[in-house]
């Protein structure tokens, strides 16, 4: 059975402030999504949420992963059962080699108990290597890569791969990417997109928060979002991101209220809230 | 500024950690002094050690310099060391082992439950275990006596190269240098010797283990190390000792000379039972394009003061100083490193990571010091501190004083708290808490923990997990 995530009338402040207010969105295994929204609209502070960073305060709401209510648990336990973020601004840790690091991630979402307090037994080394190596090639990321400090002094772009490449290993059920394609230049931004689309099947659900259709070109969503003022204002297909790259948000907002501008005819049409 | 303290809230830590080699072995000592030290003690182990007379006066007036000089000011609180209620001899074996098959049963389970590497009974060179006072344990391959190096205990090279002792013992660290230094060479018994001919390169680490068993008994090795010209040697010790209610000191001292064109690496790793007092003295002779490097790493004990030095005294001389302490609960660790410019154009690099948990205080101390016309010289020092909560401390009393011109020294210091990004990141990644924190405080001291021989780098990630366990709740 595949699993979902599913969020249900989500409130979210940071530092006493309202972000998320009243966010609806299920994403299923095996499904694509796009999250679009202009800048502070939410989407990276909906991502830490749904993770559980505890800098974002949940006010009420709903988040399950397969029926579990996930609101009170770690982001660990969240990981352990299934859930990734690729992160808009990955942390370094200096120190820390990218193979040490991604054994333990690797040993600590694959073992069976979830409460965490036990020290994950390290799978074998040389199955791990082995593993390593292989999804390195696939996504096509320099060997050398394992012996670097994670993240630390990498470049925008290498940030990036390395999240993908942790995604691979990982294999969780619900992925999350928030601006996987953005800082990255052009062949770099076909190089992500297609390591994703390879990792894209029955067994794994995506959320891509993007601000440009280029990534979407190579994963093709099924469903596309739009997030206004901290909720998810429009849910259709490609027609969206056909829309917002010629015309921007200001249709949108203004089509729903968010500014005092009368809303063209042909917006109207290509709405499906407004259709309806 | 909110996020910090957030930070430390999740890394709530608060609980002791039971000290892991915390046991006692039942090894009857074939020797053993009266608590205390008058000279009738010293004599009665000159005679038990049967030592010449050169030595024995040796001690006797560094007895008189320990009684004259006054306690140290400076450091940590000395104030419970009490120098009456320790046993300053105890030895536990009658000879000097020269093959594992020889050491005595007890003592053998005593290094299996210490977990000594399986690589040293294999392999390795020569392998000195100290048990109590006196070595039991050391065995000097063949290879290494045909390229003539002398790897012994010292109160071996004291009867079997007493020209050779007599030549450096005690010139690289005078008996009046401070009072510790002073009764380290009134009552000193065992550590190692080494001697590496001009030219002669040992390529792999020559070790030794050191361990108190002995309760109040003081552990007062004695090591010299002589690197001719163009000679090559690592040495490493390491150190364990069990748990007990009442205060145990440890004093060393350790002489190094390094001649023209050597290279010495020595490398520390203690791990003392928490009512240790580690006060050891360590400096080192770096001669002509000689290179000397002191990597040192402080885990457990009450109080460790230990500040390896440097001496560059001719030119093209390089010293590195690499110092790391951990500090948790009731545990104050102060380290640094010290490092005298005494010729132009030599350089340095001090490198100190200190780590604090649960109450406990480390103190980076560090001295560089560029005398009058030692044009050219380059020196860096970098301090690295990591905080693990609030009731943690951390302090640097860096001393710099420069005497000549045209001399380019860097001074960095750095505070910082495991970031609450960070141990979110990890988490995120299936990691709990606990093992997200451990693996940061590894990350921060693997830039030294690389330096380490392999078995050593591993056992130094355990031994941080150990302390790091249990401290999330
Ligand atoms: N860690 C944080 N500290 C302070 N404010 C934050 C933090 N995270 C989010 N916010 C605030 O919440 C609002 C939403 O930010 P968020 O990062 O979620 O936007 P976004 O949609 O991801 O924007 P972008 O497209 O620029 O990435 C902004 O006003 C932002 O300043
Ligand atoms: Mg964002």
């Amino acid at each position: 059975m595949s699993t979902e995530l599913v969020i249900k009338d989500l409130h979210v402040s940071v530092e006493d402030q309202p972000i998320i207010k009243g966010l609806n969105l299920s994403v299923k295994q095996g499904e694509v999504h796009a999250l679009m929204g202009p800048n502070g609209s939410g989407k990276s502070t909906l991502a830490n949420a749904l993770m559980g960073n505890p800098f974002y305060t949940i006010d009420s709401g709903e988040i399950t992963i397969g029926g579990v209510d996930i609101l009170e648990l770690e982001p660990n336990e969240r990981a352990k059962l299934g859930l990734f973020l690729a992160f808009q601004y990955p942390t370094a840790i200096p120190g820390v080699s990218m193979a040490n690091f991604l054994r333990m991630a690797v040993s600590a979402v694959r073992s069976e108990d979830s409460n965490g307090s036990d020290t994950t037994e390290l799978i074998p080394m040389r199955e791990f290597r082995r593993e390593l190596r292989a999804k390195m090639k696939q996504l096509g990321v320099d060997e050398s890569f394992a012996r670097r400090y994670l993240n630390d002094g990498f470049s925008g772009g290498e940030k990036k791969r390395a999240e993908v490449l942790q995604l691979a290993m990982l294999e969780p059920k619900i992925a999350i990417l928030d601006e996987t394609d953005s800082g990255l230049d052009i062949d770099a931004v076909r190089i992500v997109g297609e390591s994703v689309n390879q990792l894209i099947g029955p067994n794994l659900g995506v959320l891509i928060i993007t601000h440009y259709p280029r990534l979407l070109n190579y994963i093709r969503p099924q469903f596309i979002h739009i997030l206004l003022d901290g909720r998810v204002v429009e849910s259709g297909g490609w027609e969206l991101a056909e829309l917002l790259e010629e015309k921007g948000y200001d249709p949108i907002r203004e089509a729903h209220g968010l500014t005092e501008v009368v809303v063209e005819p042909e917006v109207e049409e290509a709405l499906p809230s407004l259709r309806a | 500024m909110a996020e910090q303290e957030k930070s430390n809230e999740t890394v709530d830590i608060g609980v002791s950690d039971e000290y892991k080699y915390g046991f006692h072995d039942d090894v009857k000592p074939v020797f053993k002094s009266r608590k205390g030290l008058d000279t009738e003690v010293i004599n009665e182990m000159c005679d038990v050690k049967d030592e010449p007379d050169w030595m024995r006066e040796y001690r006797l007036k560094a007895y008189e310099i320990f009684k004259q000089k006054p306690d140290l000011k400076w450091g940590g609180d000395l104030s419970d060391l009490d120098y009456d209620d320790i046993y300053y001899y105890v030895k536990a074996s009658d000879r000097v082992e020269r093959s594992w098959d020889d050491v005595p049963d007890d003592i053998k389970k005593t290094f299996d439950r210490l977990g000594i590497p399986e690589a040293e009974r294999k392999f390795l060179a020569g392998v000195g275990a100290q048990y109590d006072s006196e070595v039991v344990y050391h065995n000097i391959e063949e290879e290494l006596e045909k390229i003539g190096v002398i790897f012994v205990d010292t109160d071996t090279a004291i009867r079997e190269y007493p020209d050779l002792v007599k030549e450096y013992f005690g010139t690289v660290i005078p008996s009046a240098d401070n009072k510790l230094a002073a009764l380290n060479s009134a009552v000193w018994s065992g550590g190692s010797f080494i001697y590496v001919p001009p030219g002669v390169k040992v390529d792999y680490p020559l070790q030794a283990y050191f361990r108190i068993n002995s309760e109040n008994m003081g552990q007062f090795e004695r090591t010299l190390i002589i690197a001719d010209e163009g000679a090559e040697v690592h040495y490493v010790e390491g150190c364990t000792a069990p748990t007990f209610s009442s205060e145990s000191l440890h004093s060393a001292v350790v002489e190094i000379i390094c001649k023209k064109g050597s290279r010495v690496r020595y490398t520390t790793i203690q791990n003392w039972a928490n009512n240790v007092y580690n006060l050891v003295t360590k400096r080192a002779m770096a001669y002509e394009d000689a290179h000397m490097e002191w990597i040192d790493g402080n885990l457990g004990s009450k109080l460790t003061m230990k500040y390896p030095s440097i001496y560059m005294m001719e030119p093209g001389a390089h010293g590195e100083i690499l110092s790391i302490a951990f500090a948790t609960q009731g545990q104050h660790q102060d380290a640094g490193g010290k490092v005298i410019h005494c010729a132009p154009n030599t350089s340095s690099r001090i490198t100190s990571k200190s780590i604090s948990k649960d109450g406990g205080r480390s103190s980076y101390r560090g001295e560089l010091k560029v005398l009058n016309g030692a044009k050219g010289c380059k020196s860096n020092v970098e301090c690295d501190a990591l905080i693990l909560d609030e009731e943690s401390r951390s302090d640097t009393y860096p001393v710099i004083q420069i005497d000549a011109d045209d001399v380019n020294v860097g001074h960095e210091a750095r505070v910082s708290k495991i970031g609450e990004e960070q141990l979110f990141y990890l988490m995120s990644r299936g990691l709990s808490e606990e093992e997200a924190s451990t693996m940061i405080v590894n990350g921060f001291i693997e830039p030294l923990v690389k330096e380490l021989p392999m078995e050593y780098a591993v056992e130094m990630n355990r031994l941080i997990q150990l302390q790091m366990e249990g401290s999330v709740g």
